[in-house]
C-alpha cells in the first residue's frame, strides 16, 4: 500500500476510535444498567424493538467497528505474525465485510 | 508502564475482534435468545462476561491514552496517562462486577 | 558490597555465548570501568566501543542487564543484581563482534527519513531570522540534542517487530526538520516519514522516551509527525 493509503488508514482508525469511545461508554453504561437483576431477551427487546434511536446508535456502532477492528488487526498481523502485503489486506477486507453483515443482521434482529 | 498498557490495549483488541462475530451471531438469533440467555446464567459465563467488560474497558482506556498522546500538544503529564488508563479500566470492571 | 563482580559478557556474533569474568569491585565504579578492566586485564580479544567516557558521545551504548544504557554513565551499584552484571550488544542491530553492533542500518534509516537539512538560500541572500521563542523553534530545540547513540532504537519494540521501521531517532530528527522554517524539502520529508515504515507504526510504548540518556521524547516528535502527515494528506499534499 502507498504511504498515502496507509495514512488514510491511520486517519480512519483514529476517527473510528473517537466514535467508538462514545459508543462504548454508552454501551458499557447500558450493560451495567441492564444486567442488574438478571438479563432476559424480553428486557433487551423491550428496549430496542421499534426504537429508531437504538437502531441508529447500533448501526453507527457496527459501522465504526467494521472500520476500526480490521485496521487494528492489520498492524498485529504484520508485527506478530509477519503477514504483510496484499493477501493480508484482502483477508482483512473480508473480515470487515463479515463484521458488517453479521453486525447489521444483529442490529435488525433486535430492532425488527 | 506505557509499554504494558499498550500491550494490554493490543491483546484486548485482538480478543474483542475475535469475540465480536460470536456476539453478533448470538444477537442475530432473535427469538432463540432467551434459551441462550438461560445458559449465560452459569457462574463461569458470568465470569467471562465480566472479563469481556474488563477487556472492553481496558481497550477504551488504552485507546483514550493513544488519542491523548497523538492529538494533544506534548506535556509532561501525558506520561501518567498509562496509569490513568489502567485505573479507568479497573473502575469499569469493578462497576460491572458490582452490578452482576 | 562484595569484593568481586561476576560479569557475564556476550562473546561472538549473532551466534555466541555469554562468558563470565571476575572483576574487582570498587566504589563509584561505572560499567565502562568494568568492561575496560575485562579487556585490558582478562581478555584482550573482547571487542567493545567507547570514546569520550564522559557521557557526551554515546559510543559506549550497550545492553546492561537487558536495558540499553551508556556504560560510562551507569554506576555499577545502580544496576548490579547482587554481585552480577550482564553485558550484551545493543538490540535490534546486527552484531559485528561481542559488544559491537553494526550501526549502518540505524544511520541509513536516518537518511531515509530525510533527516538531513536542505536549505535554498544562496550566500547572497540575507540570513534567515528565526526567533528562539517561536513555537516551532521551541519544538525543534526540545528534540535537537540527539547524538545518535541508538539507545532508543535498541529499546523500541516496533523496531524489533518491523525490520523496515525507521525508528525513534530517525523520526525524531525528521521532526526537528519539519519544524525548521528554513528547510526546503518538507513535502518529501512528510512522505518519507509516513506509512507502515514510518510514524504510523509507532504504538506509543514510549520505551524510547523512557530510555533516552538525553531525556528527549521521540514519542512526542512522532506524534507531531502523525498530525503533520494527516494534515498534509487531508489537504491532498501527501
Amino acid at each position: 500500500m502507498s504511504v498515502r493509503g496507509e495514512t488514510r488508514l491511520w486517519i480512519a482508525q483514529r476517527a473510528s476510535a473517537a466514535v467508538l469511545a462514545l459508543c462504548v461508554l454508552v454501551h458499557l453504561a447500558t450493560m451495567i444498567y441492564a444486567v442488574r437483576g438478571g438479563l432476559t431477551g424480553a428486557e433487551i427487546l423491550a428496549r430496542t424493538r421499534g426504537s429508531g434511536a437504538w437502531l441508529a446508535f447500533y448501526s453507527v456502532f457496527v459501522l465504526a467497528v467494521t472500520v476500526h477492528a480490521p485496521i487494528g488487526l492489520r498492524a498485529v498481523l504484520a508485527e506478530w505474525l509477519g503477514w504483510r502485503g496484499r493477501s493480508r489486506d484482502a483477508a482483512l477486507l473480508l473480515f470487515a465485510m463479515l463484521l458488517a453483515w453479521m453486525g447489521m443482521r444483529a442490529v435488525f434482529g433486535v430492532f425488527a | 508502564m506505557s509499554k504494558w498498557v499498550a500491550l494490554v490495549h493490543r491483546v484486548s483488541g485482538i480478543a474483542l475482534a475475535l469475540f465480536l462475530p460470536a456476539h453478533f451471531w448470538v444477537l442475530g438469533q432473535g427469538l432463540a435468545m432467551d434459551a441462550f440467555l438461560k445458559w449465560t446464567e452459569q457462574p463461569l459465563v458470568k465470569f467471562a462476561e465480566w472479563g469481556l467488560v474488563l477487556l472492553l474497558a481496558a481497550h477504551l482506556g488504552g485507546g483514550l491514552r493513544v488519542l491523548a498522546l497523538e492529538f494533544l500538544p506534548w506535556r509532561d503529564w501525558q506520561k501518567s496517562l498509562a496509569a490513568a488508563a489502567a485505573a479507568l479500566a479497573l473502575g469499569w470492571g469493578l462497576a460491572f462486577a458490582l452490578a452482576l | 558490597m562484595s569484593a568481586t563482580l561476576r560479569v557475564r559478557v556476550w562473546r561472538g556474533g549473532a551466534e555466541g555465548a555469554f562468558r563470565e569474568y571476575a572483576v574487582p569491585r570498587h566504589e563509584s565504579q561505572t560499567v565502562l570501568d568494568v568492561v575496560t578492566y575485562v579487556q585490558r586485564h582478562l581478555d584482550p580479544t573482547l571487542a567493545y566501543r567507547y570514546a569520550c567516557r564522559v557521557g557526551m558521545c554515546g559510543s559506549c551504548a550497550m545492553a546492561v542487564n537487558g536495558q540499553p544504557r551508556w556504560t560510562c554513565r551507569t554506576h555499577v551499584d545502580k544496576v548490579a543484581k547482587g554481585d552480577r552484571i550482564e553485558l550484551a550488544p545493543l538490540k535490534n542491530l546486527p552484531v559485528i563482534r561481542d559488544l559491537v553492533t553494526d550501526m549502518r542500518e540505524f544511520f541509513d534509516k536516518w537518511a531515509r527519513a530525510k533527516g538531513q537539512f536542505r536549505g535554498e538560500k544562496k550566500r547572497s541572500d540575507d540570513f534567515a531570522r528565526i526567533s528562539p521563542a517561536s513555537e516551532r523553534r521551541k519544538l525543534v530545540d526540545a528534540a535537537i540534542e540527539c547524538i545518535g547513540c541508538a539507545v532508543c532504537y535498541s529499546a523500541c519494540d516496533v523496531a524489533a517487530w518491523n525490520p523496515d521501521y525507521l525508528g525513534p531517532a530517525a523520526l525524531n530528527r525528521a521532526w526537528t526538520l519539519v519544524n525548521d522554517e528554513r528547510d526546503a524539502q518538507q513535502a518529501a520529508r512528510l512522505r518519507a516519514v509516513a506509512g507502515d515504515a514510518g510514524c504510523h507504526s509507532c504504538h506509543t510504548h514510549m520505551s524510547c522516551t523512557d530510555r533516552c540518556p538525553k531525556a528527549l521524547s521521540p514519542t512526542a516528535g512522532i506524534a507531531g509527525l502523525k498530525r503533520a502527515v494527516a494534515v498534509a494528506a487531508l489537504k491532498g499534499g501527501l
